[in-house]
């Protein structure tokens, strides 16, 4: 049975991982990876076959469930952006010892330019760190049928692998043909090395000596898999690796085929005998890599000979941000289309807070109650409310990472500043905040700590959000005194209400919660027009 | 036969419902098809724009290179002339010519006008104001795709509307007709100019 479907290349890792045989997807929201979890959960697959879909926490819970999965035998898949990584590198660092039994496959999308993201951290480089094997799909094909192989390949191999997708990979459509046997579901068995799964020093010594071999193992995979091919070319004086989609950008540029040799690479570890054969028939590598220069850096001054390696580190492509056609034109020695130069009438449009949005009163009050007091720091967090930075709110002083409003708002007051005040969202607060609340609880901090509560994960498009419902009490639970956790509606006709409450546990030193609440008004849109329908 | 083309406009105006029914369109006429869109915090009000390329060969970049754009289709003016690199010298601008001001710095229309009367090919339309007067203001967009229809070449349409027919079915009968009335009236502009 072959099936033909339009997918984002996200849609298309979610199908085939329903087609191999998924027992469980894994995930917390984050652009560019949301879509992957969404497809899966509006598939009929499935609710026929009780896979689990349900959004978690955070990525560290996720992947902390879907390695429970894998230890029962199930195949399961844990979806994030780069940066969620982080957040769950410590079971991510863990899963390559205790290694997989059911299959289990970490989608990770990248976000090089930085469209929805703090940073450019390329996820390829959790593969080394951690030696885990890494898929680069470079079509949304190729991630369909990647996909499928990457849960035989981590059941086969005993070992997690990460599929690592780019923007441009996971929010591209493209037509993709699924073929073969939708596979059955794995039934529950357990793993046939029970050591490794209990990581004492005496357990996870003798596993690290295997998983070392076994990386070995994984890069001669890497050398015959028919996901990397080395391309002969008529033109010696270049030869071309290309790693994910950087290698349709190459192709772009030549529609007769390359003339150059190309090495096409979307399996790690990187197969350094295929670069050693290319470094043989030619004198000059041009590395094309999605995000950081990290084969580039690997290959620079380890071919005897002279044969010179190009491409971030050395000017041939830019140093940051994506790549583009552009770029790669440029780089193997194509001149530009002929263009028109941009306009000079073009002015900026950031993005902004929606109109009718809760933050943007939670704002105007915060602003008005704030301006009285010329030491009040705003510690902001991940979200849309991160906006608020914009004028013409100007609210913020800080944003990190997912979670670092309120940790950072103690220690800044324990160094003095008043009055200090954390702004979060609800389902940020859910995903990495509850623990530093307890800790301004037994460390009595004198800060306040805002909840911007708009029932929903809104930056991603309106998700469930892990607390709903139980805001007030999470914090009654971790301790912050019941007089002290306050609730307003962000509306203009209560400014005077909200301003009140916002001065009265600014004045307040010690643990103070304000729960803003009020409905995402993109997710009340929606229901508004779901009740017509 | 390659037909590049740029899909601009702002966050929430529906420039990929456009992409949808091309899209559709193109799978059905089994054409290859890549289409990068953008999604997150961009969405939020900002420029938003999408990459769409149809070819009856194989295509490799999800990226439209500078230059070579047959199309450039944008639900506000201003957007329309963020991309004129991406333009191809022979390329078509098809544009609404209601401006959405949601920054303070928004440029005089006239300039904007003045500027878009410069290139060669440009079909701008009042395409809000076309819905309205169809009673059916959320078809803006639909209007744009009718507009651009006429100069598409590599789907005909009559695609187009089974296009339509196939994305709105599930919304009834009303809002389907409603997005052909939307679609024909933009196609009715095109040709006559």
């Amino acid at each position: 049975m072959e099936e033909k479907n339009l997918l984002l290349g996200d849609e298309a890792v979610a199908l085939a991982a329903l087609h191999a045989g998924l027992s469980g997807v894994y995930a917390y929201p984050g652009t560019p990876s949301t879509e992957i979890t969404e497809y899966i959960q509006a598939h009929p697959l499935t609710r026929e076959r009780h896979v689990h879909a349900d959004w978690s926490t955070n990525e560290k819970t996720a992947m902390e469930e879907a390695l429970g999965m894998s230890y029962a035998g199930k195949r399961a898949l844990v979806c994030m952006k780069h940066v969620g990584m982080n957040v769950c590198a410590d079971p991510l660092m863990g899963s390559a010892t205790t290694g997989a039994n059911g299959g289990l496959v970490i989608a990770a999308c990248d976000d090089p330019s930085m469209h929805s993201s703090q940073n450019e951290q390329d996820s390829r480089f959790w593969g080394s760190f951690g030696m885990i094997p890494v898929f680069e799909p470079s079509s949304q094909q190729e991630a369909y049928e990647m996909t499928r192989k990457a849960f035989d390949y981590s059941e086969s191999r005993g070992i997690p692998v990460i599929m690592r997708l780019t923007t441009r990979m996971a929010h591209s459509r493209a037509v993709v043909r699924s073929a073969g046997p939708v596979r059955e579901q794995n039934t529950l068995h357990f793993p046939t090395k029970p050591r490794q799964w209990v990581t004492l020093p005496v357990n996870a010594r003798v596993r690290n000596r295997q998983l070392i071999q076994d990386y070995a193992a994984f890069e001669a995979d890497a050398s015959v898999s028919p996901f990397n091919t080395l391309t002969e070319g008529k033109d010696r004086s270049l030869g071309i690796i290309a790693c994910g989609i950087a290698y349709n950008y190459l192709m772009e540029q030549f529609p007769d085929g390359c003339p150059y040799p190309v090495l096409k690479i979307s399996q790690y570890p990187f197969p350094r005998e295929m670069a050693r054969q290319l470094a043989g028939i030619t004198s000059r590598i041009l590395v094309l890599e999605e995000g950081q220069p990290m084969v580039e850096e690997r290959l620079k001054g380890v071919f005897p000979g002279g044969v010179t390696i190009c491409g971030r580190l050395d000017g041939s492509l830019p140093r940051d941000g994506e790549l583009t056609p552009d770029a790669v034109r440029a780089a193997v020695g194509l001149p530009a289309l002929e263009q028109f130069p941009a306009s000079e009438v073009v002015a900026p449009r950031p993005p902004a807070l929606c109109q009718g949005c809760g933050h943007r009163d939670f704002y105007t009050a915060l602003g008005n109650v704030v301006k009285d007091y010329p030491g009040a720091r705003v510690f902001g967090d991940i979200g849309c409310y991160t906006l608020g930075w914009m004028p013409p709110f100007n609210a913020l002083h800080t944003c990190v990472e997912m979670g670092a409003s309120l940790t950072m708002a103690q220690g800044a007051a324990f160094s003095g500043v008043w009055p200090a005040v954390a702004v979060i969202g609800d389902s940020t607060f859910t995903h990495s905040g509850m623990t530093g609340l307890l800790d301004a609880v037994n460390g009595k901090a004198d800060v306040t700590l805002c909840i911007s509560d708009n029932l929903t994960t809104g930056m991603t498009g309106g998700q469930d959000s892990a607390g709903t419902g139980r805001i007030e009490a999470i914090c009654e639970g971790l301790g912050v005194e019941k007089e002290h956790i306050r609730t307003i509606v962000p509306l203009p006709k209560n400014y005077p209400d909200m301003e009140k409450v916002i001065r009265e546990e600014l004045e307040y030193h010690g643990v103070s919660v304000i729960v803003c609440r009020r409905e995402c008004i993109q997710t009340l849109r929606r229901h508004a027009s779901q009740k017509k329908a | 036969m390659k037909r590049d083309i740029i899909l601009s406009g702002v966050g929430g105006q529906g420039i990929l419902s456009i992409a949808t029914v091309i899209g559709s369109a193109a799978l059905e006429q089994n054409l290859f098809l890549k289409q990068a869109e953008v999604h997150g915090m961009s969405q939020r009000g900002g420029d938003v724009q999408s990459n769409l390329r149809l070819s009856t060969d194989p295509i490799y970049s999800d990226l439209i290179p500078k230059g070579a754009a047959n199309l450039i289709v944008s639900l506000e003016p201003m957007e329309a002339l963020r991309y004129i690199p991406y333009l191809a010298p022979d390329g078509w601008i098809i544009t609404n010519t209601t401006p959405l001001v949601n920054i303070p710095n928004y440029p005089e229309m006239e300039k904007i006008t003045a500027q878009l009367e410069q290139f060669p090919q440009v079909v701008a339309l009042d395409a809000d104001g076309i819905a309205k007067d169809l009673g059916s203001p959320r078809s803006a967009n639909m209007v744009l795709l009718g507009a651009m229809a006429g100069v598409l070449h590599i789907l005909e349409p009559e695609k187009l509307r089974e296009g339509i027919r196939r994305v709105f079915g599930r919304k009834g009968e009303a809002i389907v007709e409603a997005n052909l009335k939307a679609f024909d009236a933009g196609l009715q502009f095109s040709q006559k100019k």
